[in-house]
């Protein structure tokens, strides 16, 4: 698939999977045409739900869906599938441990032009905070789809994070995907890069741009939840150094994960962001990423800094 | 159809058991909530011990029908209901809300056969019920899903959320159950938040609407047995309740929504439900 948009080829891959398990059914909150869902509504008319704009009956009624054997995907902006949806999801959906799945999409700042409303930077936060859901954030359109196939034999909720806008494939076609595992991008042995969602392809590019300076390796963590610490220690061993990028809250996203993961490594970390703030409107993807810090450039910086206080 | 005057009586004193029930699995100097637990007896009794096919021995049956307890802070009456119905011993309802029981404060789907889903955060069950209702006629079952609703829960505006996607699909499987009994937690539904003509509301989001008097067994039973031949439309039925019925010191009085029975009481309640 030379598919780039993470909507469209989550859509496809929905499609794809429902015609290979009847009982897998969409629910859809008025978004269709952003989120995908749409396409699977036009081949299975008869197993989407278009549940209006009320997320939180969305979300009761998939787990009803669940609880007489369906497998509901849930569809909606993320900081609605998250944040409008969290006390169903928890109630319901995580103490019955119910096969929901919920498709946070136009995730992080990517739907620039929104603003803060419409903008996740806690979902992540949220939706892991849920004992039993697993959390996945995909780099790119490749990885989107190996990430929505793996998360229908989960056996409980889960939450996929979806970006609006295009990203350059970073990862392979058809790759295994496995839930929980982080995926060494580029080898290194100064710094340990940990990124996830789009932040992966700008560690890719600060980890190329100093090449020759500082060895980094490039570390893709699409599962955030559940994490396996042996895994995590592993990943960094024999650097110096880490730095953590997502398009996120520090607060309960991947630098807080890190954090807690390597706490016994004694190793310097630092952190690419959202520092405890709301998003606001831009006129493009980019500008927003740049007014919160969120660029190769400040990658770069962040890696060149640990890199000098690592022994 | 129509019921003997001995299936009245039996079931009357089930109902009656199932109260007794409370009380005891309570004990006193607990807190135990006997208000909403005793408005839904009956309700509840006509559901287990007359209207509703499962088997309690096969919890998952497929052709089960379902009920929810939207209202699941009265769970109590409902592990009595399932007790008595065989789920399991009736002795194990002295383990209510132990560490490691499996009955929970609150119906858990994950720790008792028989419940159908997690319920109590307020507002949530008729969802629930609606996802189970569409689940099943894409299986093409016949089931039907019960869903007890207090009349406080409707403040919740996830109720009307799901009261409107329950008519928009048509949900004729499904039927909600009002336990209007005048009182939520700490005062009369009419002083805290006036929910104002509640059959009217039900009407106007396309809903079968049929109101009762909630503890007379026949209109119990006959207003479930009219809601199965209503077709394009779910029901529901606005069940007149009193508030602690059954216990001359908690009728009509939001005292026992969750109160506490000293030893004198508990022994008055066991007089009053012999």
């Amino acid at each position: 698939m030379s598919e780039t948009n993470c909507r469209t080829a989550y859509g496809k891959t929905l499609v794809e999977l429902g015609r290979e398990n009847k009982n897998i059914v969409a629910l859809e909150a008025d978004l269709g045409k952003s989120t995908m869902s749409s396409l699977f509504e036009a081949e299975f008319p008869e197993r989407h739900f278009e549940m209006g704009i009320a997320e939180a009956n969305m979300a009761s009624t998939a787990a009803g869906l669940a609880l007489a054997g369906k497998i509901p995907f849930i569809h909606s902006f993320a900081v609605f599938a998250a944040g409008r949806d969290y006390d169903q999801l928890r109630q319901t959906v995580g103490i019955g441990g119910l096969k929901v799945r919920v498709c946070g999409s136009s995730a992080g700042l990517s739907d620039f032009s929104d603003g803060s409303t419409h903008q996740s930077v806690e979902d992540i936060a949220l939706m892991r905070a849920i004992p039993g859901m697993t959390v996945i954030c995909p780099a790119d359109a490749n990885e989107t789809v190996a990430a929505v196939k793996a998360m229908v034999d989960i056996d409980g909720p889960a939450y996929i994070r979806i970006c609006r806008n295009p990203i350059e494939l970073i990862t392979e076609e058809n790759k295994p995907f496995e839930i929980g595992k982080p995926y060494i991008m580029k080898d290194g042995s100064d710094i340990a890069l940990f990124a996830t969602g789009i932040m992966v392809t700008k560690a890719l590019e600060a980890a190329k741009a100093l090449e020759g300076e500082i060895s980094v390796r490039v570390i893709n963590v699409p599962t955030l939840k559940p994490i396996n610490r042996n895994l995590m220690i592993e990943v960094a061993k024999g650097c110096r150094g880490v730095v953590t990028a997502e398009e996120h809250s520090l607060i309960g996203g991947l630098g807080s994960i890190v954090s807690v993961m390597l706490s016994e490594e004694c190793k310097p970390i630092g952190f690419v962001g959202i520092h405890d703030q709301y998003g606001c409107s831009a006129h493009n993807y980019e500008e927003l990423l740049e007014y919160y810090g969120l660029t190769t450039e400040k990658v770069i910086e962040k890696v060149r800094e640990i890199n000098k206080i690592a022994k | 159809m129509s019921y003997d005057a001995e299936t009245i009586k039996k079931l009357n004193e089930m109902a009656k058991t199932l109260r007794r029930d409370v009380v005891e699995m309570v004990g006193p100097g607990q807190a135990g909530h006997f208000g909403g637990s005793f408005s839904s007896a009956e309700l509840i009794t006509a559901l287990y011990f007359s209207k509703m096919h499962y088997d309690p021995k096969n919890p998952k049956l497929a052709d089960r029908d379902r009920f929810l307890l939207s209202k699941g802070h009265v769970a109590v009456i409902q592990y009595a209901a399932m007790a008595r119905a065989g789920y399991f011993p009736v002795e194990e309802l002295s383990t209510l809300k132990k560490i490691g029981s499996r009955l929970q404060g609150h119906p858990d789907v994950k720790k008792l056969p028989g419940i159908e889903a997690n319920t109590g955060s307020l507002g949530q069950g008729l969802s629930i019920a609606l996802g189970i209702s569409l689940g099943l006629k894409l299986d093409n079952l016949p089931s039907r899903v019960y869903v007890l609703i207090g009349d406080g829960e409707l403040d919740e505006g996830q109720i009307w959320e799901g009261a409107m996607a329950a008519a928009n699909f048509k949900a004729d499987n499904l039927v909600a159950i009002v336990d209007r009994n005048r009182i939520q937690a700490t005062d009369f539904t009419a002083k805290r938040m006036d929910s104002g003509d509640i059959p009217a509301k039900w009407a106007a989001f396309g809903w079968n609407v049929i109101e009762i008097d909630g503890h007379d067994m026949e209109a119990v039973l006959a207003a479930y047995d009219e809601a199965e031949t209503v077709k394009g439309k779910p029901t529901v039925i606005i069940a007149n309740t009193v508030k602690g019925k059954g216990l001359s010191f908690a009728e009509n009085t939001a005292a026992y929504h969750n109160g506490t029975l000293t030893e004198e009481l508990y022994a008055k309640a066991l007089e009053e439900l012999k």
